[in-house]
């Protein structure tokens, strides 16, 4: 089980990377939790600076942008 | 920055063999735009030749003028979004960062305004941007410089600007731009209102522990290009709505619109107006996207020059929306002294301008 965060204040980049890694986890099969954070004091505290932020297992992987599908799938196989 | 335990390797995600077609598509279809670009004032003729109107009426020059520029206009767009999408993608928020820690006033403000054109920034980061750029060390008024230039010097700003009012305009937009965020920032940081952030923004020290997953990211030439097509989606998605909408009002004012009433109301004579611009640009939500059609047809009309550029300064740096954002971590006080020095800056821009030209 992964845990996952996805960081970002609500805009709709963060909604798209949230569905896109739930639907690369789905096709990788590896069971993931994701926890949506999107308090801006906690968003800062991780270290995230441009949003949409992505941490696997309280590691840190990305920050800014929606990531591509291949980069998620790599990073949930890992 | 030094490199952190994180061992993941550096993403690439399409293979090398690809890349040449990639770099033939881009300049394939750069050659293409520019066989399309040229032809667009011919097109738009013939279409609106084809109305049962004549040419010359109110409502034929409106008409004329939307065929023409909203192709034009989406045109433009389209290539600039896309090489500042690459662009970009050379720049983020860390390095930008890491630039500007630490950094004095005056020269601190000059790279951050000039930073904040190609950083990567969208105005729902700007919060957890600020706290990042604080904590690590950049001295407020730094950071603010950046918050002032990278919304209002922005390609979509300056495309539309250079399209359809003229390069001059442009280039006075974009120094006058700069100049504004630089001495915005350089004079808070003068006044040394650190005191007036929010409590809890005082109390983080996140510090610049940016994972090294991130800083060592590699990107290959075709990673760019993604980024730059990826930004012009969403500019698209975005924008398009704005801009149908600012050419409509455009249009509107270059067809109806008296050409003697702009210059008594918005004109070099009327020293009101300047600041009746300001203020009217405050609530005004819009992106550059949809004001600068707008901006155009008034110009056209013999509005001040000085009146018009505050009026959109306006619109695109004071926004309300983004004040509400920003009061998460500012004080009422310092979001205060922070319209007023902006505000002032426009309307010297403004005052300025109808004073020269």
């Amino acid at each position: 089980m992964k845990q996952i965060k996805v960081y970002g204040p609500g805009c709709a980049r963060c909604e798209t990377t949230e569905q896109m890694l739930k639907d690369a986890a789905a096709k990788l099969g590896v069971e993931v939790e994701v926890e949506k954070v999107t308090d801006a004091k906690d968003i800062a505290m991780a270290g995230v600076m441009s949003t949409p932020g992505i941490a696997i297992d309280g590691k840190l992987v990305h920050a800014g942008g929606v990531p591509s599908s291949e980069k998620l799938e790599t990073w949930l196989a890992q | 920055m030094t490199t952190g335990t994180h061992s993941s390797a550096p993403v690439r995600s399409s293979p090398p063999a690809w890349a040449w077609a990639w770099h033939v598509a881009v300049v394939g279809l750069a050659v293409v735009w520019w066989l399309v670009y040229r032809q667009l004032l011919p097109v738009a003729e013939f279409f609106t030749a084809q109305l049962p109107l004549d040419r010359h009426s109110h409502a034929g020059e409106a008409i004329a003028f939307f065929f023409y520029d909203v192709p034009k206009v989406m045109m433009l767009l389209l290539a600039i979004v896309f090489a500042m999408g690459v662009v970009r993608s050379f720049f983020s928020p860390e390095k930008t960062r890491a630039a500007l820690s630490g950094r004095h006033e005056g020269i601190g403000n000059v790279m951050s305004a000039v930073l904040g054109v190609f950083t990567p920034f969208c105005s729902c980061s700007a919060v957890p941007l600020f706290i990042g750029f604080v904590s690590a060390g950049v001295p407020l008024g730094v950071t603010f410089s950046f918050l002032i230039s990278a919304p209002m010097v922005n390609e979509v700003a300056l495309v539309l600007l250079f399209g359809l009012v003229g390069w001059q305009v442009a280039a006075t937009y974009l120094v006058f731009g700069l100049s504004i965020a630089i001495v915005a920032g350089f004079v808070i940081g003068k006044l040394k209102l650190e005191g007036w952030l929010q409590d809890w923004v005082k109390d983080i020290h996140s510090g610049a522990a940016v994972p090294a997953a991130i800083l060592d990211e590699k990107l290959t030439p075709v990673d760019r290009y993604k980024l730059g097509v990826e930004a012009v989606r969403e500019i698209f998605a975005k924008v398009w709505k704005w801009i149908i909408l600012g050419i409509a009002v455009g249009a509107l004012i270059h067809g109806y619109v008296p050409q003697d009433l702009m210059a008594r109301v918005m004109g070099a004579d009327a020293w009101w107006s300047v600041p009746a611009a300001v203020v009217l640009g405050i609530p005004m939500y819009s992106n550059a996207a949809g004001v600068i059609p707008i901006v155009e047809a008034l110009l056209g009309k013999g509005a001040a020059l000085g009146t018009v550029l505050a009026f959109m300064m306006s619109v695109i740096a004071l926004s309300l929306p983004e004040m509400v954002i920003l009061r998460q971590i500012l004080t009422l006080r310092l979001i205060v002294v922070f319209v007023g020095v902006v505000g002032v800056g426009i309307l010297a821009v403004g005052f300025l301008f109808n004073a020269l030209f």
